[in-house]
C-alpha cells in the first residue's frame, strides 16, 4: 500500500477578484522510502498542494480531492484536532526562507524540544540531549550550545539545518521539503541537498522534493512531477524524463538548463504562467508551447497516458537537439 | 496638449474609479458616509429644519421629557432643558458648531503640520531639528491640558478652543509628512526633478507632496472626530464654546445638574457627539482601506 | 529626552509671561497699587530681571525642588502633586489593567475569528468606545448604576464613614493596610466606575491594536512552522503568535499613558475623584497660575519618565533589541 495517496487535489482561494484556481487535480502517490521532485516555475501551484495537505492553508482557500490518504488514514475528512496529532510528527514540512520560518523570540533549543514535547509528552527540557544530538545529526557545530541561540544569531544555512532537525525529531514517515535551498547561498544548497538525501536514507523517510531547479531534481529524485499553472502535465521516473520529455514543457524545462545553452544565450521560456485574469481557453501552456496547434488553443489539454497534452512528444517529433544522456552530465 | 490634459484627466477619474471601488467594498464606511452627509446638510439648513430656535425659550415648558415619555410633547420632540427650549432644535444647531469646529481644526493643524512636515523632511539640518524638538515639546503635554493652558491664556471661546486645539494636532501632522517626505525624498523620481532643475518649493508641493497624501487624509479624518469630541469637552469644562452657545459639550455642561430629574438633557447631546465621531471614523477606516495599499485584503 | 524636558520648562515658564493683564493685579492678587508698591511686588516675583536671568533662576529653582507656591492654598505646588498624584496614578491603573484585561483577549479572539460576525461584533464595540466622549459616558454610567440602579458609589475614593490614614496614597493600599473593615472593598467599590469609563478608550485601541497585530503576525512563517509541527491552536496563538504581537501592543499602550491623563482630567471631574485632572482644572479655573506652571511641567515630566520605561519593556521583550544594546 503507499504511504501517501492524492488522487485529483484541487485547491481555490477566494480573493478581491473572484475564486482563484491554484491547483487543479493533481495526483501523487508515494511509497515508503521514496524521493519524489515536484517541478514548476513560481505560481505552479507546487507549495500549495503540499500545505493543503498539511491543513496549513489560510481561510480564503478550498481544498477538495476524491481522496487524500496518508498510511491507510484520511487525510481530507479528518478534523484539526486529528490532523495535528499526524502532522510534525509522521508528515513534517520543511520551508523555503528558514531564516523568517523560525521564532525570533524563542531560542532554536526550545523550538526543537517543543515538537518532541507536543508529540511524546513530558517535560519539555527532559529533550534537550535529543535536540542536542539532532543538531550533531544535521551537521551544526558545538551543538550544546547552539541550544541556546536565537535564529538571528544564525545563517541562512544554519537556520535551514535548525530547520531540519526539528522537523525530523519525530522520525517521520514523510518529510517534505518545500524549496529548501532556494533562499539560501550557492555554496549552501549543495549541503543541505546533501544532508537531506543521507537523512532521507538513514531514516528510511519519503522524501517529496519541491523545487524549480531542474538540476536538483537530476541530482535527488527518483520520481519526478511536473506542474504547469496548477495542472500536473507529466510524472515520470527521472532518468526517463530527462532522455525523453513527453510533454513540450518539460522539454523547455530542461532545455532552460545553463548547459544545455546554445551560443551565448539562454533558452528561456517566452511569456509568463497565466495568472487569474488571462488563463487560457484551451490548454494552458498552449500561448508559450513551441508546438501548439490551433487544436490546443481551442480545447483544454486531454490526459494522454498520463500526460496533460494533445500531442504528447515522441522522438520524431522533437525539435530540439535530443536531450543529453545522464550519465555523461 | 489636449491629448495629454485629456489623457490626464481619465487618469484621474480612473483613479477616482478605483478608489471608489476599494471604498464602497466596506459597507460601514459607505453606511458612515451617507450619514456624515445628512450632518452636513442638517447643519447647513439648522434653521429651515429645525422646529424651533436654539435660544427660544418657553419657560412654561421647562424641563419637559420627551414626546414619547409621559408629559411631553410633540412639538418638543427630544423634551426641553432647565430653561424650557427645544433640546431638538439646540442639537441640530450645535451641529453646524461641531462641524465646523472639526474643519477649521483639521484645516490648520493640517496646513501648518504639513507645511512644517515638507520643510523639515526636505532641509533637514538644524531647520530639521528645530521643528522636531519643538514638536516633542507639544506632543509631551497631553492634548487636553495644553488646550486647556493656552484657552486660559487666550480666554474661553469657541474660537480660541478651535485654535488651541488646533495646536496640539499639528504634531502629527509634521511627523507624518516629514517621515514620508524623508522617504519619498531618496526616491529616484525627485532626483530626477532636481537634475532638470525643479527648486524646493516645486519639489515639496508637486512632487513630493501628492505621494503622501495618502497616510495625511487618513490622519486629517481621525483629527476630524477627535476635534470634534476635545470641542465639546472643553465646552464641557467651561472653557470653549461659552452658554448659551448650543455646542453640544457646553449643552451637557449647562444641564449637568439635571441629571437626575431630566436625564434626557444630557443624554441626547451625548449621542449626537457619539454618533457624528462613528460616522467620521467610520468614513476614516473605509479611506485608510481604501488609500493604504498594503492594507488591501485578498 | 532631555531637550524635550528643556522645552516644557519653556512652555511652563512661558505660559505665566503670556497671560495677560499686568502680573501683579494677576499673581500677587493686589489691584490698584501705588507705583512703589507695584515696584516692590515685581521684584518679590523676579519679574524685573531680564528674561534669560528669570528663566535661568526657575530653573534653578527646579532643581532644587521648588517649583512656586499655590496661590489659593499657599503650600508649595510640588507638595500638592505630590499628595494627589497617587490618586490619578492608582485610577490610571485600574483604567489600564481593565483595558488590557478585556481588551487584548478581544482584540486575539476578533484576530481568530477574522471575518465572523464574533469579530464584526468586537470591532463595532471598539469603534464605538472610542467614539463616545467620555465625560459623558461618564455621566450616563453615573445615571444608569449609581442612581438608577443603586449599584456604585457617585463620587470619591471612600465612603465618609470610613477613617483610613494615608500610607502610600493609594487607596487600596492603604486600606488593607488599616484597622477598618470593609474598607477595602469600599475603596474598590469606589474604583469600579471611574476605571471603567477612564479605560474605555485605551480599552477601544488596544483591542483593535491587538488584532491587527495578532492578524499580522498569524502571517508570518514562524507561525506557519509552529502550525506544522502539529501544535495546538492555543500554543500557536498564545505562545508563538503573541509575544510577537505583544511588541507592537505595548508600544501602543505606552502612547496611551498621555491620552490617559487627559482622560482623567474630564474622568476626575465627573467622579469627584481627588486626583491631579481634578487639581489642575481648579487650579486653571481659580487662576493660581503657579499651580498650573508647576502642574504642567510635573505632567509632562511624568509622562516622559513612563514612556522611558516602557522603551525599556519593548527591549526586554524583542530579544532582538536586547541583544543589538548589549553589543554596542
Amino acid at each position: 500500500m503507499a504511504l501517501l495517496e492524492i488522487i485529483n487535489l484541487t485547491v481555490d482561494f477566494a480573493t478581491a477578484t473572484g475564486s482563484l484556481r491554484a491547483v487543479d487535480g493533481i495526483n501523487l502517490t508515494i511509497d515508503e522510502g521514496e524521493i519524489v521532485a515536484i517541478v514548476g516555475e513560481s505560481g505552479s501551484g507546487k507549495s500549495v498542494g503540499m500545505l493543503a495537505l498539511m491543513g496549513l492553508l489560510p481561510w480564503t482557500s478550498t481544498v477538495t480531492a476524491d481522496q487524500i490518504s496518508f498510511d491507510g488514514q484520511d487525510l481530507l475528512n479528518m478534523t484539526d484536532k486529528q490532523r495535528r496529532k499526524i502532522i510534525g510528527k509522521d508528515i513534517s514540512m520543511i520551508f523555503q526562507e528558514p531564516m523568517t520560518s523560525l521564532n525570533p523570540c524563542f531560542t532554536v533549543g526550545y523550538q526543537i524540544t517543543e515538537v518532541l514535547c507536543q508529540h511524546f509528552g513530558g517535560k519539555r527540557k527532559s529533550y534537550n540531549k535529543q535536540a542536542i544530538d539532532l543538531l550533531n545529526q544535521v551537521g551544526i557545530p558545538a551543538a550544546e550550545s547552539r541550544l541556546n541561540s536565537y535564529p538571528h544569531q544564525l545563517s541562512g544555512g544554519m537556520c535551514q539545518r535548525v530547520m531540519i532537525a526539528m522537523m525530523i525529531a519525530c522520525k517521520p514517515k514523510l518529510l517534505i521539503a518545500d524549496e529548501p535551498t532556494t533562499a539560501l547561498d550557492v555554496t549552501i544548497q549543495a549541503q543541505i541537498l546533501e544532508l537531506l538525501i543521507e537523512l532521507q536514507q538513514s531514516h528510511g523517510m519519503a522524501l517529496v522534493l519541491i523545487t524549480h531547479d531542474m538540476a536538483v531534481v537530476a541530482e535527488t529524485a527518483e520520481r519526478v512531477i511536473v506542474l504547469y499553472a496548477g495542472q500536473q502535465v507529466e510524472q515520470r521516473k527521472v532518468k526517463e524524463l530527462f532522455e525523453h520529455p513527453k510533454h513540450p514543457y518539460s522539454e523547455a524545462l530542461l532545455n532552460a538548463l545553463p548547459e544545455r545553452a546554445q551560443d551565448k544565450l539562454l533558452n528561456a521560456i517566452p511569456g509568463v504562467v497565466p495568472g487569474q485574469m488571462d488563463r487560457p481557453k484551451g490548454c494552458l501552456f498552449s500561448p508559450r508551447c513551441d508546438y501548439a496547434e490551433d487544436l490546443c488553443s481551442q480545447e483544454k489539454a486531454p490526459l494522454n497516458d498520463g500526460i496533460l497534452c494533445h500531442f504528447p512528444l515522441d522522438l520524431s517529433k522533437s525539435k530540439k537537439p535530443k536531450a543529453i544522456n545522464l550519465e555523461t552530465e | 496638449m489636449s491629448a495629454i490634459s485629456n489623457a490626464s484627466t481619465s487618469i484621474r477619474a480612473q483613479q477616482w474609479q478605483e478608489f471608489w471601488f476599494y471604498f464602497s467594498a466596506s459597507k460601514t464606511a459607505v453606511a458612515g458616509l451617507i450619514f456624515l452627509i445628512l450632518v452636513i446638510l442638517m447643519a447647513l439648513f439648522a434653521d429651515v429644519i429645525s422646529p424651533h430656535g436654539p435660544a427660544e425659550q418657553f419657560r412654561e415648558f421647562a424641563k419637559l421629557p420627551p414626546a414619547w415619555m409621559e408629559d411631553g410633547q410633540l412639538q418638543f420632540f427630544l423634551g426641553t432643558d432647565y430653561a424650557g427650549r427645544d433640546m431638538l432644535s439646540r442639537i441640530i444647531h450645535g451641529s453646524r458648531l461641531s462641524l465646523l469646529a472639526g474643519c477649521v481644526v483639521v484645516v490648520l493643524s493640517m496646513s501648518i503640520g504639513v507645511l512644517l512636515g515638507l520643510i523639515a523632511g526636505y532641509r533637514g539640518g538644524w531647520i530639521e531639528t528645530l521643528i522636531m524638538r519643538v514638536m516633542d515639546t507639544i506632543m509631551a503635554v497631553p492634548g487636553l491640558l495644553l488646550a486647556l493652558v493656552l484657552v486660559a491664556i487666550l480666554g474661553p471661546g469657541l474660537l480660541n478652543a478651535m485654535v488651541a486645539i488646533a495646536i496640539t494636532y499639528t504634531p502629527s501632522f509634521v511627523r507624518l509628512t516629514r517621515a514620508s517626505t524623508l522617504i519619498e525624498l531618496n526616491r529616484d523620481y525627485v532626483t530626477a526633478s532636481k537634475v532638470a532643475g525643479a527648486g524646493p518649493a516645486r519639489l515639496m508641493f508637486i512632487s513630493i507632496l501628492p505621494n503622501c497624501m495618502a497616510p495625511i487624509i487618513v490622519q486629517g479624518t481621525l483629527s476630524f472626530s477627535t476635534a470634534i469630541l476635545d470641542t465639546a469637552a472643553l465646552g464641557f469644562l467651561g472653557m470653549g464654546a461659552q452658554a448659551p452657545i448650543p455646542e453640544w459639550g457646553t449643552i451637557i455642561a449647562e444641564n449637568r445638574d439635571l441629571i437626575m430629574s431630566a436625564p434626557w438633557t444630557v443624554t441626547f447631546p451625548g449621542i449626537a457627539i457619539l454618533l457624528a465621531v462613528l460616522a467620521i471614523n467610520l468614513v476614516g477606516d473605509g479611506l485608510r482601506d481604501a488609500l493604504d495599499p498594503k492594507l488591501k485584503r485578498s | 529626552m532631555v531637550p524635550v524636558f528643556f522645552g516644557v520648562t519653556l512652555v511652563a515658564f512661558g505660559f505665566i509671561r503670556v497671560l495677560p493683564g499686568d502680573p501683579v493685579e494677576v499673581l500677587a492678587g493686589e489691584r490698584g497699587v501705588s507705583p512703589e508698591r507695584h515696584a516692590e511686588l515685581l521684584a518679590q516675583l523676579g519679574f524685573d530681571k531680564p528674561l534669560w536671568q528669570q528663566y535661568f533662576s526657575y530653573i534653578g529653582d527646579i532643581f532644587q525642588g521648588d517649583l512656586g507656591t499655590s496661590l489659593i492654598t499657599n503650600r508649595p505646588v510640588v507638595e500638592e502633586f505630590f499628595e494627589l498624584f497617587p490618586a490619578t496614578a492608582e485610577l490610571g491603573l485600574c483604567a489600564i489593567l481593565f483595558a488590557l484585561i478585556i481588551g487584548i483577549p478581544a482584540g486575539i479572539i476578533a484576530a481568530i475569528k477574522r471575518g465572523t460576525w464574533v469579530d464584526q461584533g468586537i470591532m463595532s464595540i471598539s469603534l464605538t468606545g472610542y467614539s463616545m466622549p467620555i465625560f459623558w459616558w461618564g455621566l450616563l454610567l453615573i445615571i444608569l448604576f449609581s442612581n438608577t440602579l443603586n449599584l456604585t458609589p457617585v463620587s470619591g475614593r471612600l465612603s465618609f464613614l470610613f477613617d483610613v490614614p494615608p500610607v502610600t496614597g493609594f487607596m487600596l493600599i492603604d486600606t488593607l493596610l488599616s484597622d477598618e473593615k470593609g474598607s477595602f472593598l469600599n475603596a474598590l467599590h469606589h474604583l469600579v466606575l471611574p476605571s471603567i469609563v477612564l479605560g474605555t478608550i485605551p480599552l477601544a485601541v488596544i483591542a483593535r491594536q491587538t488584532r491587527s497585530a495578532m492578524l499580522e503576525v498569524l502571517s508570518e512563517d514562524y507561525v506557519r512552522t509552529a502550525r506544522a509541527k502539529g501544535l495546538s491552536t492555543f500554543r500557536v496563538v498564545a505562545i508563538h503568535a503573541l509575544r510577537n504581537a505583544m511588541i507592537t501592543v505595548v508600544t501602543v499602550i505606552g502612547l496611551q499613558v498621555s491620552l490617559l491623563l487627559a482622560g482623567a482630567i474630564l474622568t476626575e471631574t465627573i467622579f469627584g475623584w481627588p486626583g491631579i485632572g481634578k487639581w489642575i482644572i481648579f487650579s486653571v479655573f481659580s487662576r493660581d497660575y503657579f499651580a498650573v506652571q508647576g502642574g504642567l511641567l510635573l505632567i509632562a515630566t511624568s509622562i516622559m519618565i513612563v514612556n522611558l520605561i516602557v522603551d525599556l519593556l519593548y527591549g526586554f521583550i524583542n530579544p532582538r533589541i536586547l541583544h543589538q544594546k548589549s553589543k554596542s
